[in-house]
């Protein structure tokens, strides 16, 4: 008897934390916000943003002013004191009309606030959380390297410590927020240790201001999607940056990296949904009013059946990505529920966007419709902030531990 | 300074009006909203708390589910909010419902008042100044700009064809045109706090110096005979003659539905 209960009571917990997908009320005002401020303030723009390349600057501020840039900061900080899922679902919506704004909300929170958040100290907190927060800074994370991407052990740009100055040397690539950014989190190698015999890279992670000297930017990257983003190459060279300036404990930086990384995933898992969610919108309203045959096309059944595995895909999606957003909130490891939110909505952000452009027929290649765009913007969810394969590779190590 | 901004929960007639089979509006099949001369004075209002400090303090009469739009306010920065709900107060039209926020706003200090011009479910313009009628203070309608100096407000009062620069003493209320200002977004982190926020719910027994025969359906002179949606207009006539048998075309036309 007293087993069941036990029982009863363990069954009676983890429905109460895994199986409410149910939002309460602030969730939901919260939705309509982001949807609005999306709808009114981002969908004008999309377009433009990716046909120019321009990073959209005065859609930066305009987030800002409505605290969009620092949802999962505590009030304390100059945040707006909410959850991960508050902060997923304002990505989620933002990518429905533009995947550029959602990385860069995604980018500046998951990999430059929240990594300061969990690791800085107290000064460092208070130093850089409030601009952060409010967006009057905008923050990046500079991690890959052209010798190294998912593997963070290829690492090349070093650290070393000259009296009270860190001096960093090296390159960065493919950095989101690039030159657009404030703050800047890098991860460089401060030394060799020995570990099991072998020698390995000691890594660390520093905070690191743009116009600080010896700290310059290459090349801005012309990229198939998510083309307003900015991306480019940041370079290191005699960069002196205070002491104080390390984030977190020397030599922890490999492991600052892959829990930020963990973080990071949620908001692009979230950007991948978002796109898959906006596609399916555009589809559904489109495949009524195309007419062929004598009748719209979604009165084909191969359109239905086409929609049906759409939705029910995004459903399950939207369900990892919740789930992820809320196993961060609850404290501990999240790294599975994150890789599998990532894997699953950035695949199927690809076919459901790949699906819109054909059911849209020759108009779903044309620029002006914009399925062609939330298509190309898709693919980098499969790729970036971990590809696929490594998402496959975190979740099995889990199982098989 | 003390703000308090009359605002009402509306429903949104974007997407066209329903109706009940009895004329009333069917507000179930509507979503509701705040309306939007309301939240450009409480927009001026939270421009003037921001610029001068103040605080700010919404205020509406409607069912419990009205809480929502107090809610949104508070969510946009409002201090405080009150709801006014009771059943004897269902049914009011404008005079039952200025007297009503009245006797409310008795409960209150304030410097100025702030309403919206007109709500998007009635169209009357009435409440705001009816309610500085019963408080015995000046009323500025249809503010299209709006400033404070030295206990006055300034404001710019719109006209068809331009406008008056009013200065009044306050205390003073003022009917707000959505044109005032665009209205600032909720925060992510203002809706959570207005979630949690304390509302403060009147009913009739908190309303100061009004009678019972000026409330509610009873108290309500105004009698809705019928009501419906914008007729369409038909896609009209085409003709196409030369100049002089198009003027005797019009011209027939007209006399025939006796316009001239």
């Amino acid at each position: 008897m007293a087993l069941l209960l036990v029982l009863l009571d363990h069954y009676a917990i983890v429905e109460e934390t895994i199986m409410d997908f149910n939002l309460d009320k602030k969730h939901e005002m919260a939705r309509a916000l982001f949807q609005e401020f999306a709808e009114n303030e981002v969908k004008p723009l999309a377009q433009e943003v990716d046909e120019t390349e321009a990073f959209p600057v005065a859609t930066v501020k305009n987030m800002a002013a409505c605290g969009f840039l620092g949802i999962p900061v505590p009030k304390e900080y100059g945040g707006q004191g909410c959850d991960t899922l508050t902060y997923a679902m304002c990505v989620e919506e933002l990518a429905k009309v533009c995947g550029t704004t959602a990385v860069i909300v995604s980018a500046h929170t998951s990999l430059c606030i929240d990594p300061i958040m969990t690791y800085g100290t107290s000064a460092q907190k208070e130093k850089y959380l409030p601009p952060l927060a409010k967006g009057e800074k905008l923050g990046a994370f500079g991690l890959t390297e052209p010798g190294a991407g998912t593997d963070a052990q290829g690492q090349q740009t070093k650290a070393v410590l000259d009296g009270d100055e860190w001096v960093l040397n090296g390159s960065k690539v493919f950095i989101t927020n690039g030159k657009y950014a404030d703050l800047y989190i890098i991860i460089a190698v401060t030394g060799i240790v020995e570990k099991r015999g072998k020698p390995l890279k000691e890594i660390s992670a520093f905070i690191v201001e743009k116009g600080t000297p010896g700290f310059t930017f290459g090349t801005k990257e012309k990229k198939m999607g998510i083309r307003g983003s900015a991306t480019y190459e940041l370079i290191f060279t005699d960069c002196r940056i205070p002491k104080e300036n390390l984030l977190g404990v020397q030599g922890k930086g490999f492991g600052i990296a892959m829990h930020t990384l963990d973080g990071g995933r949620i908001g692009i898992a979230a950007q991948a949904l978002g796109l898959a969610e906006g596609a399916l919108a555009r589809t559904v309203e489109y495949v009524k009013e195309r007419k062929q045959f004598g009748r719209s096309i979604a009165q084909f059944q191969n359109t239905q059946f086409q929609l049906a595995d759409m939705a029910t895909k995004v459903q399950a999606a939207q369900m990892l990505v919740y789930r992820a957003a809320k196993a961060k909130e609850q404290g501990g490891s999240y790294s599975t529920e994150a890789a599998m939110a990532k894997l699953y909505a950035a695949e199927i952000a690809m076919e459901v966007t790949t699906k819109a452009v054909q059911l849209h027929g020759g108009y779903g290649y044309i620029r002006e419709y914009e399925v062609e765009r939330m298509m190309r913007d898709a693919k980098i969810t499969e790729i970036y902030e971990g590809t696929s394969e490594v998402q496959r590779m975190v979740i099995s190590a889990d199982l098989l531990k | 300074m003390k703000i308090v901004v009359c605002i009402k929960q509306v429903p949104d007639t974007k997407g066209g009006v329903q109706f009940n089979p009895d004329g009333t509006l069917n507000r179930k099949a509507m979503l509701a909203i705040m309306n939007p001369d309301d939240k450009a004075g409480l927009e001026a209002a939270l421009r003037l708390r921001d610029q001068y400090g103040a605080e700010v303090t919404v205020i509406t009469m409607g069912l419990p589910k009205a809480k929502d739009v107090l809610i949104e306010a508070m969510a946009m920065g409002a201090d405080k909010a009150i709801l006014i709900t009771d059943r004897v107060l269902g049914g009011a039209d404008t005079w039952a419902t200025s007297t009503t926020l009245a006797g409310a706003l008795r409960n209150l200090e304030y410097d100025l008042i702030m309403t919206g011009r007109q709500a998007i479910d009635g169209d009357t313009a009435q409440v705001g100044p009816q309610i500085s009628e019963h408080l015995g203070i000046p009323v500025i309608s249809y503010a299209q700009k709006l400033d404070i100096a030295g206990g006055y407000v300034i404001v710019q009062r719109q006209y068809e064809d331009g406008y008056h620069v009013l200065k009044a003493k306050m205390p003073c209320l003022i009917t707000a045109l959505a044109e005032l200002n665009k209205p600032r977004y909720m925060t992510p982190g203002g809706i959570f706090d207005a979630c949690e926020a304390e509302i403060t719910t009147y009913n009739r027994g908190h309303l100061i110096d009004v009678d019972d025969a000026n409330l509610g359906l009873t108290g309500s002179p105004t009698k809705i005979a019928r009501a419906s949606d914008k007729v369409k207009k038909g896609s009209g006539e085409q003709v196409n003659l030369d100049p002089e048998a198009s003027v005797a075309y019009i011209l027939e036309k007209l006399t025939e539905k006796h316009i001239i």
